[in-house]
């Protein structure tokens, strides 16, 4: 049972991973930009939530949209006036551009908050659901609820919504959205805003489950890639399978060996995908 | 109509348009004819807003329009079915025919346009839950046309139809073509590699040659022209 109670607590932890990794595989797969700064929008999104919560007293719960809707017009912002310059570019001149926005966000940061560990003060942070002895906490059945909720809209948009359709188009045939006269840039603008807004709905969840400080930042970007590639590269499929596996493993491995080695076996996970199936589990095609 | 003036196109240092010049009357075929790389589609790239011209003029429907990005100039009401036929390969049939009315122009009036779309095409309708991907050569091109109506457009540059397209289907396409001007009163730039059927459905002709025009005329014109016999007939 209470191997039972590991599993569940890793599979909800990471369905918050799983909304994470969504919106850096939504950015790869339409825009072809590995967006090196999404630790530090997952953080930004945490220290968000956190304000709200210490200012406003706000649920961090209630947080989520609104910090999702500040980081999508900040992740639009930021690819109509930046990024979008850089698309045709080389890759190494993406990787500097994204790799100096990652460390700038980082230092705005700790000049904003501090280096301190900050967290909310929830009357529910200890509440907990017996399901037939299956133990689960409250705070993550509702940061995964939250997770759900927002892969589920995304879903929705991309099907369903003009917009979405027109994105997809883009991320089909990008010569072909030309022809028909889409406007790419501002549809990746779009693209880019939203990435920003799932990672950012995913740190505001993240913050029920753990403190936050900026040096956070980097761990999340590596957890991120890490599970995009073990799902596959642009499959937002591949993002959820990835993040519900990444979170089962850290879960697995914190009860078995130690907490403080989760990562080691993330990268096993990740070494192991690579060698067997290097498109990822989900990926089209490499 | 459209009207081209000394156009200069640069791909770095090289150059693939030099000094291009044409026109298209409203409600006329023109043929743009030229070897590979001779810069066809380089051409109507440009016009399209695609690419980005050193130098010159474009202007269509009294508007200058070179510089102005592709959705844009689709806006305006110039359609473009490209070379490959870039249709979106993982989006249905019917995805694919709303990309192409998700301009302004045409979002009122779309589901007449589709009617209409489906009726030229039943191949299309039939098969309009189906990915693009999926369909045969002949059908994907048959989709790029219809997902360019679906932009109401005045004018359309088709660049190679034909490519790649058993000779049945290529009859096919060229009837359909011809029934666009006939029954919509469409504006047509035809670009292709095969010079007899284009030139025989064309009212006049421009030959493209390393990114200059050296020769135009009327279709038929061009066609009983030795040097384009010789050089793109296979006479």
């Amino acid at each position: 049972m209470l191997l039972a109670n590991i599993l569940v607590a890793g599979l909800l932890t990471g369905a918050v991973y799983a909304l994470m990794a969504l919106g850096l595989s939504v950015i790869f797969g339409v825009i072809r930009i590995v967006n090196f700064a999404h630790g530090e929008m997952m953080v930004l999104g945490m220290f968000g939530a956190w304000a709200l919560n210490r200012f406003l007293h706000l649920d961090p719960l209630w947080a989520m949209p609104l910090v999702a809707a500040a980081l999508f017009l900040a992740g639009y912002a930021l690819q109509r006036g930046l990024i979008n310059r850089f698309v045709a570019r080389p890759e190494h001149m993406q990787f500097l551009l994204m790799l100096a926005i990652a460390i700038m966000l980082t230092s705005a940061m700790l000049m904003g908050f501090g280096p301190d560990a900050r967290n909310v003060q929830l009357d529910y942070a200890f509440d907990s659901y017996d399901l037939g002895g299956l133990l689960v906490d409250k705070v993550r059945v509702l940061a995964a609820g939250g997770a759900v909720a927002g892969a589920a809209l995304l879903w929705a948009f991309f099907r369903f919504a003009r917009t979405g359709k027109a994105i997809r188009a883009c991320a089909d045939n990008y010569l072909g959205a030309q022809v028909v006269g889409l406007d790419v840039k501002r549809l990746y603008a779009i693209t880019f805003g939203i990435g920003a807004a799932c990672v950012g709905a995913a740190g505001s969840l993240m913050l029920l489950l753990v403190d936050v400080h900026p040096y956070l930042a980097t761990d999340y970007t590596l957890l991120a890639f890490i599970i995009v590639i073990v799902g596959g590269l642009g499959s937002l499929g591949g993002a959820l399978l990835g993040g519900l596996l990444i979170g089962l493993s850290e879960a697995l491995s914190g009860f078995f060996i130690d907490p403080s080695m989760k990562s080691m076996f993330s990268y096993g996970l990740l070494i192991l995908v690579l060698l067997v199936r290097p498109q990822g589990l989900l990926g089209r095609r490499l | 109509m459209l009207s081209v003036r000394d156009l200069d196109l640069f791909y770095g240092d090289a150059q693939a348009l030099d000094a291009v010049a044409l026109e298209v009357g409203e409600g006329e075929i023109v043929a743009i004819i030229g070897a590979n790389g001779a810069g066809k589609s380089s051409l109507i790239r440009t016009i399209a807003g695609i690419h980005r011209p050193a130098r010159g003029s474009i202007r269509f429907a009294g508007r200058e329009i070179a510089g102005e990005p592709s959705h844009r100039v689709c806006e305006m009401g110039l359609g473009q079915v490209a070379e490959g036929r870039q249709i979106f390969p993982t989006m249905t049939v019917l995805e694919n025919l709303e990309m192409g009315a998700a301009l302004k122009r045409a979002r009122q009036g779309a589901k007449a346009q589709l009617e209409r779309a489906f009726a030229l095409f039943p191949r299309l309708a039939e098969r309009r839950r189906q990915a693009a991907g999926t369909l045969s050569g002949g059908e994907q091109q048959m989709l790029a046309i219809a997902r360019c109506l679906m932009g109401r457009p005045r004018l359309v540059m088709l660049d190679e139809p034909s490519l790649g397209l058993a000779p049945v289907i290529v009859e096919d396409v060229f009837a359909v073509i011809a029934r666009l001007r006939r029954e919509e009163g469409l504006t047509i730039v035809l670009v292709e590699q095969n010079v007899a059927i284009s030139l025989a459905l064309a009212d006049r002709g421009y030959v493209l040659e390393n990114g200059r025009i050296v020769m135009t005329g009327a279709g038929a014109a061009l066609l009983a022209d030795d040097r384009v016999r010789q050089a793109y007939v296979g006479l």
